[in-house]
């Protein structure tokens, strides 16, 4: 059984990866383009479909299969942009405090706590709600929610291999802060960061999605699958397709994630299983 | 221990001061004028004057801070833009609808979770093992509001066996107690009450639970596992115990600290992370009143909201926190 889940996370991964770079091939319609006179076309299977539009039409008209194709590089881009953030302050805030130590660290922790005090959700919609509801705002929202994690894991492990004997004997040799820390020290506790950067993209993804559920993320008609559903909940009696496929979209793409990050995890972890 | 609660308490003071300083600034951080942002480009040069006055905006910034604290110790949270009532008035009249859908999720979540570890781990590499960490992970990446869809497709719209959304039907009135529906139907001995409030929680705490069921699910396995592993457990079998006493009376209680821990930290976000649930499902909680009040750019509703919450959230914490050292006598504290 070892890491077969992880690689049904890659595999999904590489697929959504696919879909996303060639979704202009592979989507059959302009998903944004409406036609009114095919309004909730329901999916193929069903007595009332219609060929070419796989997963049914919408309420204006928008092929779902199409959209559901783009949606990916929207999600993608979402998580790629938004875990960004998070690594690069997570890790500079972390970093300077771990190497550092004493008032830095106090400081820089003491900042953290205070992030930590209020629930990632609540904080992403105050963040939202300072900025304004948009999709980019919502993406800077979940990268700046996200720092906490990155900043204490990486200055836990740089306090860990801190004593360490070839830590100490690089810096005797004359090794410098920036080669000690990116040459020495990070290399050596890089591993719990790819695990979490992979499972930080899976929330990302769910989370932004979920502000765009609540309408404080991207807006109609962008194919955001958050957004999509939003805009389909009136449609539960008439349409239940709608609300279906972007579901089973972000589900997949963050199942997807989190089975790589745990496989990952698996794979790196020294002591092993 | 009394050294340690009381350090954590003190530990607490700059942790709130800060966050004061930064809901204050919520208003501040917004681009352009706060006035004008809340009440729209629209609005006439005297109402933004008066929003600006009523607000404070007009004086100094060190002194509108003085002036929020002032009030906040008061207990006074300013009032809603749109409502024109206190802050504190409205958080107060949704919270128990959200503390309701948090228990009853959290029990589920509980009962579940612990239950799927402990035979996990008992069974390992058993088909249900494979089972249940697999449905476990789906609970992680599964987004609420759309399985919340999902159920209502099914259960309410499909089979109309459970109510779409809301909290109780019209033709029912509770006589507010506690105000959670659940207890105070049973106070009044409202029977047919109870069942109506009871079938409208099902689905939206079911929907709750998904992900702290998983969380509690994993970790009861994990620490369960390495309970298991342990000499006193070979010892116990030795003896001739059964498998129900061994993992029972000897493991699970050994095995809890973790999952306590965790369950007390989950509590604190599921508050707020009802936000996606309630929405589904027009809970009448403070997730809609707080999506609401993003919406119409009502901050004192916003900057109240986050701060009564990230008091909440602390306070569990700290709570778990001293349940954790009573639980674990090993742990040493450093000074």
């Amino acid at each position: 059984m070892k890491n077969r889940a992880g690689k049904l996370g890659l595999i999904l991964i590489m697929l959504i990866v696919f879909m996303a770079i060639f979704a202009p091939i592979i989507a059959p319609f302009d998903p944004v383009a409406q036609d009114l006179t095919k309004r909730l076309i329901p999916p193929i299977w069903d007595n009332n479909g219609l060929w070419p539009h796989l997963l049914g039409t919408d309420d204006f008209g928008r092929d779902i299969f199409s959209r559901i194709i783009y949606g990916s590089r929207i999600s993608l881009n979402i998580g790629v942009i938004s875990v960004g953030i998070s690594l690069f302050f997570g890790l500079t805030m972390g970093i300077i405090a771990g190497y550092y130590g004493g008032v830095i660290d106090n400081i820089i922790m003491r900042l953290i706590d205070i992030m930590l005090a209020v629930p990632s959700i609540m904080l992403a919609i105050v963040i939202v709600a300072i900025l304004g509801p948009s999709l980019n705002n919502a993406i800077i929202a979940i990268g700046i929610v996200g720092i906490p994690v990155y900043a204490r894991l990486i200055r836990a492990s740089l306090i860990d291999i801190k004593e360490n004997e070839y830590v100490v004997a690089s810096k005797l040799n004359g090794a410098g802060t920036l080669r000690m820390i990116f040459y020495v020290m990070l290399p050596n506790c890089i591993n719990p960061i790819i695990v979490q950067s992979t499972m930080g993209f899976a929330s990302a993804v769910l989370e932004a999605a979920g502000l765009s559920f609540l309408s404080l993320g991207a807006k109609p008609p962008t194919p955001e699958w958050g957004a999509m559903l939003a805009s389909s909940m009136d449609f539960i009696v008439t349409a239940p397709w709608l609300i279906v496929y972007p579901g089973l979209a972000i589900f997949i793409t963050v199942m997807a994630f989190n089975l790589a990050g745990d496989g990952l995890m698996d794979m790196l972890n020294p002591k092993g299983k | 221990m009394a050294y340690y609660i009381v350090k954590r308490f003190l530990y607490l003071i700059p942790a709130l001061i800060s966050l004061t300083i930064l809901v204050f600034l919520i208003l501040h951080l917004t681009p352009g004028d706060p006035a004008m942002a809340m009440l729209g480009e629209r609005a006439s040069k005297e109402t933004i004057e008066k929003v600006r006055k009523d607000l404070g905006l007009d004086k100094p910034l060190y002194l509108q801070y003085i002036i929020f604290l002032k009030k906040l110790l008061k207990g006074d949270l300013g009032n809603s833009i749109k409502s024109d009532r206190p802050v504190l008035t409205e958080f107060m009249e949704r919270f128990p609808a959200t503390v309701e859908l948090a228990i009853v999720s959290m029990i589920f979540a509980i009962i579940f979770g612990i239950a799927a570890g402990v035979i996990s781990a008992t069974y390992r590499y058993s088909l249900f093992d494979y089972f249940t960490m697999s449905i476990s992970v789906a609970g992680l990446s599964i987004p609420v509001f759309w399985f919340g869809l999902i159920l209502i497709y099914f259960f309410a719209v499909k089979l109309q066996i459970l109510p779409v959304s809301g909290r109780l039907s019209y033709e029912y009135y509770i006589n507010n107690v506690t105000g959670l529906y659940l207890i105070d139907s049973l106070i009044a001995k409202d029977y047919e009450a109870f069942f109506d409030a009871l079938k409208h929680i099902v689905m939206p705490s079911f929907v709750l639970a998904s992900i702290p069921v998983s969380i509690i699910a994993r970790i009861t396995r994990s620490s369960m596992i390495n309970v298991l592993m342990e000499e006193y457990i070979k010892t116990a079998y030795a003896k001739g115990c059964s498998t129900v006493r061994v993992v029972v009376i000897h493991a699970l209680k050994n095995a809890m600290i973790p999952v306590i821990t965790v369950i007390g930290l989950m509590l604190g976000s599921l508050f707020a992370g009802a936000i996606l649930t309630e929405t589904t499902f027009s809970w009448p909680g403070i997730g809609k009143w707080i999506v609401n009040a993003v919406y119409q750019r009502d901050f004192p509703v916003i900057q109240g909201a986050t701060i009564i919450i990230a008091i909440v959230f602390i306070s569990l914490n700290l709570v778990v926190d001293i349940i954790y050292t009573f639980l674990n006598p090993r742990i040493t504290f450093r000074k």
